[in-house]
């Protein structure tokens, strides 16, 4: 088998850079608070830095909120919240979401580069993927805010207030488009933290928001690290919290928010199977298996980062993965080409280094690709692991990078028992030509999450989120909007 | 017991256990604690169930859950409709238990009523609340996508204390209706019912570990409701000495749903409506290519 899929890139082409411009994108050098309509210095004075993962070079300085400015911005959502946003009919209030999504749209390419520039995903992902779906959040939930009455058969939705909301690096922007959307259109206002690696799309926004003339106070968006957060979850005037992020800060916000009113979603971590039975179309599986661990160099929640593979087919899906990790290209993010981007982050880098040495020391076989990376940034070339049994942490944990942990299984049970057996259940994968194979797969997996003969596929209108620890809620489609609004019984 | 003045027959008490994997043991622990009717005399001892008795209960409710979950809609209805058949049946000695519980007699009657009736109103909801809350997604790309609600999995449920049998069976209903299995706490109070409704679970055909009732001190056991690794959700009922933080706090450890169900009046027509079904569901979203 080996080597006959292999596609030959012996002839001494190479690829030509395809650099995507980036000089019409406006950053300024420093970036405040965004709080009531406009961007403020932060109480405390101090500012950080944000830098490009793929250079190590700051791009911009932004403000770390303290307590009191959190509070500031709580207040003007609670101002707005209480006046112009509650007073306002839900058609207009749709109006507003529907100029953000439109101004998205026309913006879209400098929100994509600034988004590569800042999170190191490659620019055929914020181009083609985050940005575009971000706007289609807006532009779903923007219909839904004069609608709510039809979602939810005998009860009175009603906003529930203020929502504190707090987001990740993964997808930054898409993240801000999946927690603020809902919410405005469920007639809340909102406190937005991005993830301090990522904020720059965050206040992209802000702006845009400012020049889409919305109410101040509407969307106010704070940045800073982890005890901005914090004081957003502690705030006693939030009316809820929606989080995205780690099982074990998740896990502390549940703590944190036990004995409080605030009603709360989590979209936590995963560890998602894709497994592929031998009867799958091979080919495509494989194409499945790369898209579902190395899309967004793996910084990806419902990431496919184990291969369940049945035994028989198990040396040639292998072998076929490992040709096709050779073509992948990891470099540049803002080449048109790039396959596999930055890592985002010193840290995020120095982690999934800590679990290519536990892999090895747990005893499984590393493989990973022979292709260059850059000199300087972080950068993780793709990598595989084969050998592994069900309890090595790699198999168990949640590494967030290109990393991919494969097992083989025989039976269907098998397959089943050893896709179920992590404390997560956000997403899965099967693969199988056999249509009652795939309604049988698909019941079995306990996650939230299935991808059939496809994977890492989102759409606004397709609610998600995890079973067990991967968190408590859905996020996207009708399903979301519960958890923006205050469900009472229609009297 | 029964009035000892009426008769020279010595009636047969019965002995109060708990009912785990569709068995009757006594408590593992030996401990009981007495329940009293209105004169002071002893009704009962029932058992002070322990940890040990609750952990044996949820692996009972686990190994239930693959089963009943995957058991048919229809079937699921007909089985709660026969969990009502078998309380219309017995319905004098439910209101035999109240009563002597000390509540009134017209309000025994009432309230045996009321739950017989919920039951057949969750009976009817089994092959129907799918259909309320799942969705076809219109996508964007060229992809067939659905969500379907599926059972949350093990639940574990503090039930009321004013409501010994009504507010216990409002808080079961929903839970097994929609395929999951459960760990139930009755009334420290008022347990005789929670008990006696075993009995009628027993013999309605619902699966041994589908439902498992303890009794015992809620003080002591709540923590233990709340912090097991392998219960998915969590629902309770009192809010007593601030109890509903510390269930929150501790059901943390593993993301556990926490639904509180505090201050309602169960004999409500508010406790009828199939969003107590999905408090304890998960949705599932699933995408298959289509062609163009």
């Amino acid at each position: 088998m080996s080597g006959q899929s292999k596609l030959s890139f012996d002839g001494g082409w190479e690829y030509a850079p395809a650099p995507q411009d980036i000089s019409h994108i406006q950053l300024e050098k420093k970036y405040g608070l965004f709080i009531d309509g406009d961007f403020v210095a932060p109480e405390s004075g101090n500012y950080f830095e944000t830098i490009n993962p793929a250079t190590e070079k700051p791009l911009a300085k932004v403000a770390a909120a303290n307590g009191a400015d959190v509070d500031k911005a709580v207040r003007a959502a609670r101002k707005a919240f209480d006046g112009p946003w509650s007073k306002m009919s839900a058609a207009d209030r749709g109006k507003y979401i529907y100029r953000i999504a439109r101004m998205l749209q026309e913006r879209s390419r400098e929100f994509a580069v600034i988004e590569s520039l800042d999170g190191g995903k490659p620019i055929r992902e914020s181009r083609d993927i985050d940005i575009p779906l971000s706007a289609a959040h807006f532009f779903y939930y923007a219909g839904w805010a004069d609608k709510l009455q039809y979602a939810f058969p005998g009860r009175e939705a009603q906003a529930l207030g203020v929502a504190g909301q707090i987001i990740p690096w993964n997808f930054p922007l898409l993240m801000a488009a999946w927690k603020i959307a809902p919410a405005l259109a469920c007639g809340n206002t909102v406190v937005l933290k991005p993830a301090e690696t990522t904020p720059l799309t965050a206040l992209k926004l802000a702006e845009l928001v400012r020049d889409a003339d919305l109410p101040p106070g509407v969307v106010n968006i704070v940045t800073g690290a982890g005890d901005t957060g914090t004081a957003l979850v502690e705030h006693d005037d939030v009316n809820k919290i929606a989080f995205t992020g780690s099982t074990a800060v998740g896990r502390l916000i549940q703590q944190r928010l036990a004995g409080t009113a605030k009603k709360y979603t989590l979209e936590l971590g995963g560890k998602a199977a894709n497994i592929i039975f031998a009867d799958a179309a091979i080919d495509q599986a494989v194409e499945g298996i790369v898209n579902g661990i190395f899309f967004n160099q793996g910084h990806v929640c419902c990431a496919g980062s184990r291969l369940l593979v049945q035994e028989a087919v198990a040396d040639e899906v292998i072998q076929k993965l490992k040709d096709r990790m050779e073509t992948l290209i990891v470099g540049d993010p803002l080449d048109k080409n790039t396959d596999i981007g930055a890592i985002n982050s010193a840290a995020q880098h120095k982690r999934i280094d800590e679990y290519l040495k536990l892999g090895q020391e747990e005893g499984a076989e590393m493989y990973q690709s022979s292709r260059p990376v850059p000199a300087s940034g972080y950068w993780c070339r793709p990598t595989l692991f084969t050998g592994v049994s069900q309890s090595n942490r790699i198999v168990q944990e949640e590494i967030f990078g290109p990393v991919l942990a494969i097992q083989t299984f025989r039976t269907m049970e098998e397959g089943v028992t050893k896709a179920n057996n992590t404390p997560y259940g956000l997403s899965g994968g099967i693969w199988t030509d056999k249509g009652a194979k795939i309604f049988k797969m698909t019941r079995a997996i306990r996650a939230g999450v299935i991808w059939a003969n496809t994977f890492n596929k989102f759409d606004p209108t397709s609610p998600f989120g995890g079973y067990k620890e991967s968190g408590v809620g859905r996020e996207g489609g009708l399903h979301g909007l519960s958890a923006y609004l205050s469900l009472e019984p229609r009297r | 017991m029964s009035p000892k003045a009426a008769s020279k027959r010595v009636p047969v008490a019965k002995t109060y256990k708990i009912y785990i994997g569709g068995k009757f043991p006594r408590t593992e622990s030996g401990r009981y604690y007495t329940v009293t009717d209105k004169s002071g005399d002893v009704m009962a001892n029932i058992c002070q169930g322990s940890r040990k008795d609750f952990r044996e209960a949820v692996v009972a409710a686990r190994a239930a859950v693959p089963g009943w979950s995957s058991t048919s809609a229809y079937l699921r209805g007909q089985i709660l409709y026969r969990i009502g058949e078998m309380l219309e049946g017995r319905r004098a000695q439910f209101i035999a238990e109240l009563t002597s519980q000390g509540v009134a007699s017209a309000a025994a009657e009432a309230e045996v009523s009321a739950t017989i009736d919920r039951l057949i109103y969750y009976a009817g909801w089994a092959d129907k609340y799918q259909q309320v809350f799942s969705s076809v997604n219109p996508v964007s790309s060229s992809h067939f996508n659905f969500s379907v609600l599926e059972a949350t999995g093990v639940v574990a449920i503090l039930a009321p204390e004013q409501s010994g049998l009504l507010g216990l069976i409002s808080n079961i209903a929903p839970a097994i209706v929609g395929g999951n299995t459960c760990v139930v706490l009755g009334s420290e109070s008022l347990p005789l019912c929670a008990i006696s409704f075993a009995e009628v679970l027993e013999s309605s055909d619902v699966p041994a570990g589908v439902v498992n009732i303890l009794t015992g001190f809620k003080e002591e056991l709540r923590e233990h409701f709340a912090s097991h690794m392998d219960v998915n959700a969590i629902v309770y009922c009192d809010d007593e000495q601030n109890s509903g933080a510390e269930i929150q706090q501790a059901s943390a450890i593993n993301i556990k749903r926490v639904i509180s169900r505090v201050d309602r009046r169960w004999d409500d027509a508010e406790n009828d409506n199939p969003y107590l079904i999905s408090d304890t569901q998960e949705t599932k979203t699933t995408w298959h290519p289509i062609g163009r």
